[in-house]
């Protein structure tokens, strides 16, 4: 029988992509010198399980790849390799490498072989210059049951365990019956001492360490380590920070039981301890009554249990069988549970993903834009159903309104819900630049440090999307122009390393965005002689400190002295700015010389909703997105004047305002063309404010945005369409579209 | 123009497929003395007339849009479109939403018509081509014409009727071929 395997190659591929951005980001957390193991943990478990999944689907190339990617991690993880700069670079190297096979072998493409083979040959060189240092075993035994296999190999710590020992304890393990007696192996003399140790769940969270203490045990003489895992809850239940297990131990050697007591000095208070020295030649009895129950649980759970501090995912029953027992302290283990880790003495439970925690499904955007619609569908049905029961009268109207009512309540919670559904912690486009700033400050030989704050802001998907490039451009120039060389700071009286700083959270109904260093900051004056230079600004012509920063967002216009292929070459800012209006969000720029640069982006949650006020001119409805109004007022025909025969303007705080006639604009028939008679809505965009004759404000409402380019195509001064409570379509004012045409015909 | 031809082409496997088996449904309405027919398969939905938002700029025979089921249709007067005489709106005049495939991907648009008369089976071999007027262009959006009980029927070509449509409209990427269509049908 054959499976059609392709059918899994999509979640291959979004698991692994997903996997190695992972890999990446522990990465560049690894300390050299000082690794943390939860974090080669990860980077392993990513290496092997983009191993076995390409395996299995065929893809070698990969496989073969991620095997010595693999074996370098092992060495790593098995701390008879030190990470060294030289090597993350490498396994940096190896992350993009496995990242372009991936999207080599989805878009069906051939693999850049040479590029692959390099690395791979790199990699391999890189094992081999280990040197022949035998593997740091603990105790007098030598590490037992490393299998070869390499998921299970080289379970760290193995405890000294005589190889009968772990191999009845797996054959007990493996047929669930009460366990034979662990033989005490000829030739060991001594006290026997019988030690059960039984820790509270909170044993971690005390910065105790099991292992370790088995590991001093050992020392003292000849081990054996039985686990029982009767307390271990289901997998689902499982908190990984919390010590489900307890041991029976067995120690025979000259030893006293002042020296076993001290051994668990520190765990004093949190486990039940039990020790008594048995007679060489006693059964174990009571004790073993314990053993044999583990041991059924251990079979009735399947491999569940088999928990070697890190044995990794996918490992064969075998495998975790004959290397299970090897290292003492256990947490139950199965294959795709990879998140838990084994206990981590010194606390760090907060980085140990938990197992029942984040349920999560997979679901197209499709699907959930088509919710979104029926959604929007249904709150459209349910105004309308509002406006009719207000109309209603009799005596059952007033039931018909308190259930109408209710409806519009669940329905917004409905819809805010599905909105919900949509937004993504913005740590999805954050989480590329610590690489992306690691590799850059590496090319310019500078030393920055990224500071990521709110990650976890959530905001809408389509907006996600597409504030990365010119976050990206951002930080880009934020290093390239921003931070300076060390030498400059330090001359500067500044520490030598700079800092960028990616900050999100919420402000009112918006998301800002900040990007900031304490780099040179912007040069005002270079600014503006390359303005007038370029004739953008006239030479006599004095700017405000605002109105030089906004030079920066023109088209073309760079203050780099030299081009990098960083940034420089002046495309740039303007992009940004528009990619930013896009969005329906601004930009700001403060900045000051010497202390560094801020740009402040401020998007709105979702583009599928909008704040607006519903304005009537003639017969026709518009909606003004409240974010671009200031303010409304009546107008008094004394504060209107005409320039220049064409143009009206009136008198707002001092400034004049153009008059944009929106029925002129739009073409309708209006009730009134008398300005003193309708009403102006004082409006703001590009930087400029204008006044909006309409005939009359209707209300505010929040409005689901629907395209009008779907079937139709875009029309000046219409950023897009709604559906009121009537079922009628209402046009949304593109407020900076109106007053960019307006000032285009002003000029003309 | 051959770029656009093929995207058509692309766009319309249906109707490859009816003209393969011979025969086709087409779905007839008057326009004052004309009999016009659509491939069946492109007509979403039939419905009474209702009042359109206008849009600000539009060609004089997009009247303007309407909510379909929540999305934003624009709708066209095809009595403007083929520079008949204008009708009033009244409640027996009728809307066919069709949808029509477009380089930019599948659109769906209404077209105001006086009343919708039948749907017709049409064989392949009936269909003879419009003839040549003189200027390719006025013809261009016309399939051909066939006799269905002693009328004519003037088989239209919805795609290319309304890519010329979305060409007057967008106003970006108005081709010469386009608007020398547009101009002529107007």
């Amino acid at each position: 029988m054959t499976v059609d395997l392709t059918q899994f190659h999509d979640a291959f591929f979004e698991e692994s992509f997903e996997a190695l951005d992972s890999m990446e980001a522990a990465l560049l957390k690894l300390d050299i010198g000082a690794p943390d193991r939860e974090l080669i943990n990860t980077i392993f478990r990513v290496a092997h399980s983009i191993k076995g999944g390409s395996a299995t689907f065929g893809f070698s190339d990969i496989a073969s790849f991620t095997h010595s990617l693999e074996t370098l991690l092992d060495e790593l993880r098995s701390g008879s390799m030190q990470v060294t700069l030289p090597m993350s670079d490498l396994l940096l190297k190896s992350v993009d490498v496995l990242r372009a096979m991936l999207r080599a072998v989805q878009a069906k493409q051939p693999v850049d072989a040479q590029r692959v083979s390099d690395l791979q040959f790199d990699l391999e060189l890189m094992i081999a210059q280990k040197s022949a240092a035998p593997a740091v075993s603990a105790g007098p035994a030598a590490a037992p049951a490393a299998s070869l296999a390499p998921s299970a190999s080289q379970a760290p710590a193995a405890s000294p365990v005589s190889g009968a020992a772990a191999a009845s304890i797996a054959d007990r393990s493996a047929t669930g019956a009460g366990g034979p007696e662990p033989t005490t192996p000829a030739g060991l003399t001594g006290r026997r001492w019988q030690i059960s140790f039984r820790p509270y769940r909170e044993l971690f969270a005390r910065g105790n360490d099991p292992l370790r203490m088995m590991r001093e045990l050992a020392d003292l003489g000849h081990l054996v380590v039985r686990v029982d895992t009767m307390a271990l809850p289901p997998l689902s239940e499982l908190d990984p920070s919390e010590c489900h297990l307890a041991w029976t131990l067995e120690l025979t050697g000259d030893v006293r039981e002042e020296a076993i007591r001290q051994v668990f000095e520190w765990a004093e208070g949190d486990c039940e301890l039990m020790i008594a020295q048995i007679d060489a030649g006693t059964t174990t009895a009571a004790l073993d009554a314990n053993s044999a129950a583990a041991g059924a649980r251990t079979a009735s759970a399947g491999t569940s249990a088999s928990a070697p501090a890190s044995a990794t995912d996918n490992a064969t029953a075998d495998a975790i069988l004959s290397a299970g027992p090897a290292s003492a302290p256990a947490v139950a283990k199965t294959e795709g549970a990879s998140k838990a880790d084994g206990p981590k003495a010194d606390a760090k439970e907060g980085q140990v993903t938990s197992i029942g925690d984040s349920g999560s499904i997979r679901v197209s955007v499709e699907k959930i834009d088509e919710l979104m619609n029926t959604v929007g569908e249904l709150v459209i049905t349910q105004a309308m159903l509002s406006q009719l029961g207000a109309q209603i009268e009799g005596a059952t109207a007033e039931k018909l309104r308190a259930g109408l009512a209710q409806l519009e309540r669940n329905m917004r919670e409905l819809q805010e819900s599905v909105m919900r559904v949509r937004m993504l912690p913005i740590t999805f486009v954050f989480s590329r630049f610590p690489r992306m700033v690691r590799d850059l400050a590496q090319r310019l030989g500078k030393q920055i440090e990224l500071k990521l704050t709110g990650e976890q802001t959530e905001l809408d998907k389509t907006v996600l999307e597409k504030i990365g490039d010119p976050l990206v451009h951002l930080v880009r120039n934020s290093i390239d122009h921003g931070i300076e060389s060390p030498e400059v700071r330090a001359a500067a009286g500044k520490p030598a390393f700079g800092t960028v700083h990616l900050d999100a959270c919420h402000r009112g109904g918006n998301i800002a965005v900040e990007v900031s260093d304490d780099g040179a900051g912007l040069d005002k004056d270079r600014i503006l002689a390359k303005a007038r230079a370029r004739g953008l600004v006239g030479p006599n012509d004095q700017l405000t400190d605002e109105q030089i920063h906004e030079l920066i967002f023109l088209p073309g216009f760079s203050t780099a002295e030299k081009t990098t292929d960083v940034s420089g070459r002046g495309v740039g800012m303007d992009v940004v700015r528009r990619n930013v209006k896009e969005l329906g969000g601004k930009i700001e720029l403060r900045t000051e010389r010497g202390k560094g640069s801020r740009f402040v982006i401020t998007l709105p949650l979702t583009l599928a909703i909008v704040d607006g006020q519903s304005v009537a001119v003639g017969s026709e409805t518009y909606i003004v997105p409240l974010i671009s109004i200031v303010e409304s007022m009546q107008l008094k025909s004394s504060n209107v004047s005409r320039l220049s025969g064409r143009g009206e303007v009136f008198s707002f705080r001092g400034d004049y305002l153009p008059i944009i006639r929106l029925h002129e604009l739009y073409g309708v028939e209006p009730h009134t063309r008398n300005l003193h008679e309708g009403l102006v809505v004082v409006a703001e965009g590009e930087g400029r404010r204008v006044g909006l004759f309409v005939d009359d404000l209707l209300g505010q409402q929040q409005v689901v945005i629907k395209s009008l380019e779907a079937n139709y195509g875009h029309v000046e001064g219409v950023s897009g369409a709604t559906i009121l409570g009537d079922g009628s379509v209402a046009l949304i004012l593109d407020v900076p579209g109106i007053i960019r045409a307006a000032s285009l015909r002003a000029v003309a | 123009m051959s770029t656009k031809g093929s995207g058509n082409g692309q766009g319309r496997p249906e109707q490859a497929s009816g003209a393969g088996a011979e025969s086709h449904q087409v779905l007839t309405f008057v326009l004052g003395n004309e009999t016009y027919g659509v491939d069946i398969l492109r007509v979403q939905e039939i419905r009474g007339w209702s009042a359109v938002t206008k849009i600000p700029h539009a060609p004089a025979h997009v009247l303007g849009v309407l909510n379909l089921r929540g999305s934003i249709v624009p709708i066209v007067d095809l009595r403007m479109r083929f520079a008949l005489e204008r009708a009033e709106y009244t409640a027996i005049t009728v809307i066919i939403v069709v949808s029509v495939s477009s380089p930019a991907g599948r659109r769906d648009f209404g077209v105001v018509v006086d009343g919708v008369s039948d749907v017709v089976d049409v064989n392949s071999a009936e269909v003879k081509p419009a003839p040549d007027l003189g200027s390719r262009s006025a013809t261009d959006f016309i399939r051909g014409l066939v006799p269905v009980s002693d009328r004519m029927v003037v088989l239209l070509d919805i795609d290319r009727l309304i890519s010329g449509e979305m060409a007057a409209v967008s106003g970006n990427d108005l081709d010469a071929t386009d608007a020398a269509m547009t101009a002529s049908a107007a």
